[in-house]
């Protein structure tokens, strides 16, 4: 554990874990849409809107996905001051905020279709909504915390505080009556055909892969950042002394 | 005690605090978080007449009925049990609208007893299935749907 947590060893790793990522991300990605959309039959009741489920069902996982690992590397922040985990759990915020706003946008794009609206206030569709909102205020708490160079602790808090909204997430269409259909895959068992669930899942492991390259790009941008920084604040200081000593 | 030892004790103390009063917070906001009336509730407590209200629930099979000026229809919405609800609506009704298939209905109850609608949201279902088990046989088509389907609630 503490072996990840040295800088230098997680940038040798990331500098070739990166591309892995991306590569082999695109490349299910890729397999899974061209199948998703052009391949499996479409459904007996929604017919080809149903294609969307391939993006849409990805992105929802992830958007909260995102956050789980936000509110982990939070708590590593907090209890063993891991820089790293601080830096990790700012790399996942805007990728997560991102694949959550795609969750809504193809979530809106399907709702019409299939319920005949854009958009209702649902207990799924409104704690999504709040997601995406937690995950604004994480990126400014997190930005205003670098900027000022005050500890990454409040946003670290915020991050684990957040994370109430998950289990929400998850079960709003089990406590509420919601238009947004119960859950499909529940422990072992899924009312989805197996035609669309193997898709899904290339679909799902193509997308987290993506969403791993981002986060690793993002920190070492970070790390490169707090780097240059450094130097700079030297080169500053070198240059304020060097008249003395000269 | 090391002092990360006192910081997780603290922080897990502080999460079970958490999770707790966000479930509370949740579980007190059961009844007026959800999106619509069943049936049975709309019976057992009915809203004010007139009062804005949803209605979701199945369309009975054998309901669906068209009114004579061609636009009105009109269906029965069940829930669990024998709770039912008349409604009427006039207006375009989305594509997955269909008897045996589940719907939320925007209006309000009258002083009948019925729901005057203003809007129709169709209700997906949790089942995915792709048209090709249309073609299968009875026997194909059912088994399927069995590995696929889980228990109604």
């Amino acid at each position: 554990m503490h072996g990840f947590a040295n800088p230098t060893r997680f940038l040798t790793l990331a500098r070739w874990l990166t591309p892995l990522c991306f590569g082999l991300g695109l490349l299910l990605v890729a397999g899974a849409l061209a199948s998703g959309l052009f391949v499996v039959s479409p459904d007996q009741l929604m017919g080809e809107t149903v294609r969307i489920l391939f993006l849409h069902v990805p992105f929802a996982w992830l958007g909260m996905g995102g956050w789980s690992a936000l509110a982990v590397s939070s708590l590593a922040f907090l209890v063993w001051r891991h820089p790293l985990a601080a830096l990790a759990a700012r790399g996942i915020a805007v990728p997560g905020a991102v694949f959550t706003a795609l969750s809504l946008i193809t979530g809106s794009i399907w709702g019409r279709p299939t319920w005949g609206t854009w958009w209702v206030w649902d207990g799924r569709l409104t704690s999504m909504l709040v997601l995406f909102f937690l995950y604004c205020a994480y990126i400014a708490l997190a930005q205003a915390a670098a900027r000022e160079g005050v500890s990454a602790r409040i946003p670290a808090i915020f991050g684990l505080l957040g994370a109430i909204n998950i289990p929400i997430i998850n079960r709003s269409v089990v406590w509420w009556n919601s238009l947004h259909q119960p859950p499909s895959i529940t422990m072992g068992q899924s009312a989805i055909a197996a035609e669309f669930l193997v898709p899904l899942f290339v679909s799902t492991a193509g997308f987290s892969l993506l969403f791993g390259g981002i986060v690793l790009a993002r920190m070492r941008a970070l790390i490169a950042e707090t780097q240059a920084e450094a130097r700079l604040r030297r080169k500053a200081q070198d240059f304020d002394t060097e008249p003395e000593t000269a | 005690m090391k002092a990360k030892h006192q910081r997780l004790t603290l922080i897990v103390i502080a999460l079970v605090a958490l999770v707790a009063a966000g479930l509370l917070a949740a579980w007190a906001l059961r009844n007026q978080a959800s999106y619509f009336y069943l049936p049975e509730q709309m019976r057992a407590a009915p809203p004010a007449v007139g009062q804005a209200v949803r209605l979701g629930g199945m369309v009975a099979p054998g309901s669906l009925k068209t009114m004579a000026d061609g636009v009105t229809i009109a269906f029965t919405v069940t829930g669990k049990g024998d709770a039912a609800v008349p409604v009427r609506y006039s207006g375009i009704v989305p594509d997955l609208f269909k008897e045996g298939s589940g719907v939320v209905a925007e209006g309000s109850l009258q002083a009948d007893g019925s729901f005057r609608a203003d809007n129709l949201l169709a209700k997906h279902d949790e089942n995915y299935v792709p048209r090709e088990l249309e073609g299968m046989t009875q026997a194909q088509a059912a088994e399927v749907a069995e590995k696929t389907t889980v228990g109604l609630r």
